[in-house]
């Protein structure tokens, strides 16, 4: 179990370390202290509001994480989590204007409208892939291109939107709609909604590893024709798979809206689905790596803010997202090729020699 | 490939003359110049030139008497910051001005620059920190800051901020929002556009279709027509709201433009921010007019390659409202600011730069300006057609 634990933190270490190094080399040679813009970065974390933006933002990162996660398990790309969650907001903060409703509900009936959104959106890939093969990764990302175009037909002045000076916004969701916020006075409101992140993270890491249905999605991933043979029904697995990545996806804009905005507006921020795959990627599809790898990108997104003011460029943290995310997939290459060398050689020891595993059942104990 | 373009010269030749002989024909039945002085060329028909401008425009300077030498000024640009070739630039010429007249100290200013897509809460942070810095006044630059500014505000009551282009309701006292009548100056290079057109087709390329750039179509189209009420005008936008690209992608703005320079079009207006590199490269290539935006596009270094395209430059003076901005904090004379910096007070206008604006369109322009400014003439914000 240690050595487990061991080989599943020493490759994201191992990442964080190698794109430091590559920052801290970057900002040598633009002529930059790594030093101190490391110490703005930490410092900023005691500044304002960044603590609490920092906290919103990774809940908002983990739930486009585990859209994308779910999809990974089952080794399908959905590349259109930043389509998904787009329309799921858009169509969730429409719907939810119109309703009149009591509170807790309303914030319900929103959320699930906004799923539903999500994984309409995931349907058309998902039945494409089924039904005739077509890439996942090709279809989603079409789609994405279309939300776009559709997110802005649906919010001209025209349709749902309504001019606020050189901004459109739609109708802003009546209170009861809005989720309170944990005010905590000059330091900022953590969204309420944080909770629900954790929520589906836990909800995620219980069906994967406690469920039928979990060890069914994993062994599609790991192996189709043996999930096939063992009586797994492929495109079932496929349908489930992308629809819920794309309602969990649909959840990701809901922290902004109810919380903050309580509209969609033109400033609606976007992106958050590729940062979803990149975190994914980064947490090996873990819910726990996944909350910390969202920690992290927040933590470096806000410090973009902090280095600008100190006049250090603040590409830097982008530079560092991006070659996190590269040698991670290296290292954990390179530790499972460790790992697998350390078994190999504790098998042939073990073969080898009868002597050392009453030893070692000893020490064990 | 010698064939092909053969061919397209051939086509661009032919449509050339059809449109021609099809304008001759207007401008034979019509004794009105078009301005243009060879007077061989056709054009747009145009209606009766207007009387000439009475009375000059009020061009009174503020007296430099005001003194920013405490002030300590901090400003949050929109993306692309000092430097787009655009309004982030025009909002840093004020802020030179304001250094240069009012004795603001350069080492007592900040500028700060959004990044691409980022979320509300870092436009929050970015004005947090230039406020707990001891700015005062922060000037923000794009809508997108309106919120946030509202936000901050209310933390920091003793300070005063503005946001160029900004409006958001239930807005504190502490925050003046600086907009602009764009449809007013739009209307005047759509008069513009109308006299140099000799095609009688005329295009329109908007970065992001968003309200604030659809006052810009409105403006220029009901300016066209009012000079030519046959004239044809398209009016495309580069890319669909919500996704900003659309002001910052130049290849785009060229294919774009070029797309309508195919269909006929000979003068181009563009209110694409740094997209209308590529707006001028296709005027370039094609041989035709471009207008440009924001700011004296002719004397712009970023596009100089493209210069002798650019005819106009319709100005929207975020430098003027900058500084007059800075200048009434320094005075602590908030309410002299007007509340739309239009063409009464020159908050928009147009450039003559380059030589390709003769006296006799300028005398059609002139006159149009004074009927805006008399009220006689009322500009749409918003474009009809849509």
């Amino acid at each position: 179990m240690t050595a487990k634990l061991r080989s599943s933190l020493l490759a994201p270490a191992l990442a964080i370390g190698f794109s430091a190094l590559l920052c801290a080399i970057a900002l040598l040679v633009s002529g930059s202290n790594p030093a101190s813009a490391l110490g703005v970065m930490i410092g900023q974390v005691g500044e304002g509001q960044v603590a609490v933006d920092i906290v919103n933002s990774t809940a908002i990162y983990m739930l486009a994480a585990l859209a994308a996660a779910i999809g990974f398990q089952m080794n399908l790309l959905n590349i259109g989590v930043e389509g998904q969650y787009r329309i799921g907001a858009l169509v969730a903060a429409i719907v939810g204007s119109w309703l009149v409703l009591p509170p807790v509900l309303h914030w319900l009936v929103i959320l699930l409208v906004a799923m539903l959104a999500g994984a309409l959106w995931a349907l058309i890939p998902a039945v494409l892939k089924v039904t005739r093969g077509v890439h996942e990764v090709l279809s989603t990302i079409m789609m994405n291109g279309i939300a776009f175009g559709l997110a802005a037909f649906l919010i001209s002045q025209d349709r749902f939107g309504e001019l606020v000076g050189n901004n459109i916004s739609t109708e802003p969701i009546p209170e009861s709609g809005q989720v309170p916020n944990v005010d905590l006075g000059d330091r900022g409101q953590i969204f309420g909604l944080v909770l629900l992140a954790v929520v589906a993270a836990a909800v995620y890491g219980l069906v994967l590893h406690r469920t039928r249905f979990g060890f069914e999605l994993r062994a599609s991933g790991e192996s189709p024709t043996a999930a096939a043979a063992g009586g797994v029904n492929a495109k079932k697995m496929i349908m489930i798979a992308l629809l819920t990545s794309g309602a969990v996806a649909g959840l990701v804009g809901m922290p902004e809206i109810l919380g903050r905005d309580h509209a969609y507006t033109l400033n609606f921020p976007a992106n958050y689905g590729f940062a979803g795959l990149g975190i994914a990627l980064l947490g090996r599809n873990h819910p726990v790596g996944i909350a910390f790898g969202a920690l992290l990108w927040a933590f470096l997104d806000k410090s973009k803010v902090a280095l600008d003011n100190v006049g250090v460029p603040r590409e830097i943290a982008t530079i560092m997202q991006g070659a996190i995310v590269l040698s991670v997939v290296v290292a954990y290459e390179i530790v499972k090729r460790m790992d697998r060398a350390a078994e190999q050689q504790r098998v042939g020891r073990a073969m080898g020699t009868v002597e050392p595993v009453a030893a070692d059942s000893g020490s064990a104990k | 490939m010698r064939f092909k373009r053969g061919v397209a010269v051939t086509a661009i030749a032919l449509t050339s003359v059809l449109s021609v002989v099809g304008c001759a024909k207007d401008s034979a039945s019509s004794d009105n110049g078009s301005g243009n002085q060879n007077g061989a060329a056709a054009g747009c028909q145009t209606v009766d030139k207007p009387a000439a401008a009475e009375g000059k425009t009020s061009t009174t300077e503020t007296a430099a008497d005001v003194d920013g030498s405490k002030l300590k000024v901090g400003l949050a640009f929109d993306i692309g910051g000092r430097g787009d070739a655009s309004f982030n630039d025009s909002a840093a010429a004020g802020l030179d001005e304001a250094i240069a007249q009012l004795g603001v100290k350069k080492e007592n200013t900040k500028e700060l620059t959004a990044s691409d897509q980022e979320s509300e809460d870092a436009k929050q942070t970015r004005l947090r920190q230039l406020a707990t810095e001891g700015h005062n006044p922060i000037v923000s630059v794009g809508f997108a800051y309106s919120e946030a500014v509202v936000a901050v505000a209310k933390q920091f009551p003793n300070i005063k901020f503005a946001v160029v282009d900004g409006f958001a309701e239930g807005a504190p006292e502490n925050v003046t929002f600086l907009g602009f009548a764009e449809h007013e100056g739009s209307f005047l290079v759509g008069v513009i556009a109308a006299l140099k057109s000799e095609s009688c087709n005329i295009g329109f390329v908007g970065g992001v279709n968003v309200p604030l750039i659809q006052k810009f179509q409105a403006g220029f189209e009901q300016g066209v027509k009012a000079v030519a009420p046959d004239a044809t005008i398209e009016s495309r936008y580069i890319t669909e709201a919500g996704d900003l690209t659309g002001f910052t992608d130049a290849p785009k703005g060229q294919v774009t433009a070029k797309g309508l320079i195919d269909g006929g079009a000979d003068v181009i207006y563009h209110a694409a921010g740094a997209s209308g590199k590529g707006v001028f490269a296709a005027a370039h290539e094609a041989g035709v007019m471009a207008i440009g935006v924001d700011s004296d596009q002719y004397n712009q270094e970023t596009v100089a390659e493209f210069k002798d395209v650019i005819i106009s430059s319709m100005l929207k003076r975020v430098d003027v409202a900058v500084y007059d901005y800075i200048s009434a904090v320094a005075a602590n004379d908030l309410a002299s600011l007007p509340p739309v910096f239009d063409l009464k007070v020159d908050g928009v206008g147009y450039s003559t730069t380059g030589g390709k604006i003769d006296a006799e369109t300028q005398e059609w322009v002139e006159s149009y300006k004074q009927q805006i400014i008399d009220g006689k003439v009322t500009v749409e914000d918003s474009p009809t057609g849509s």
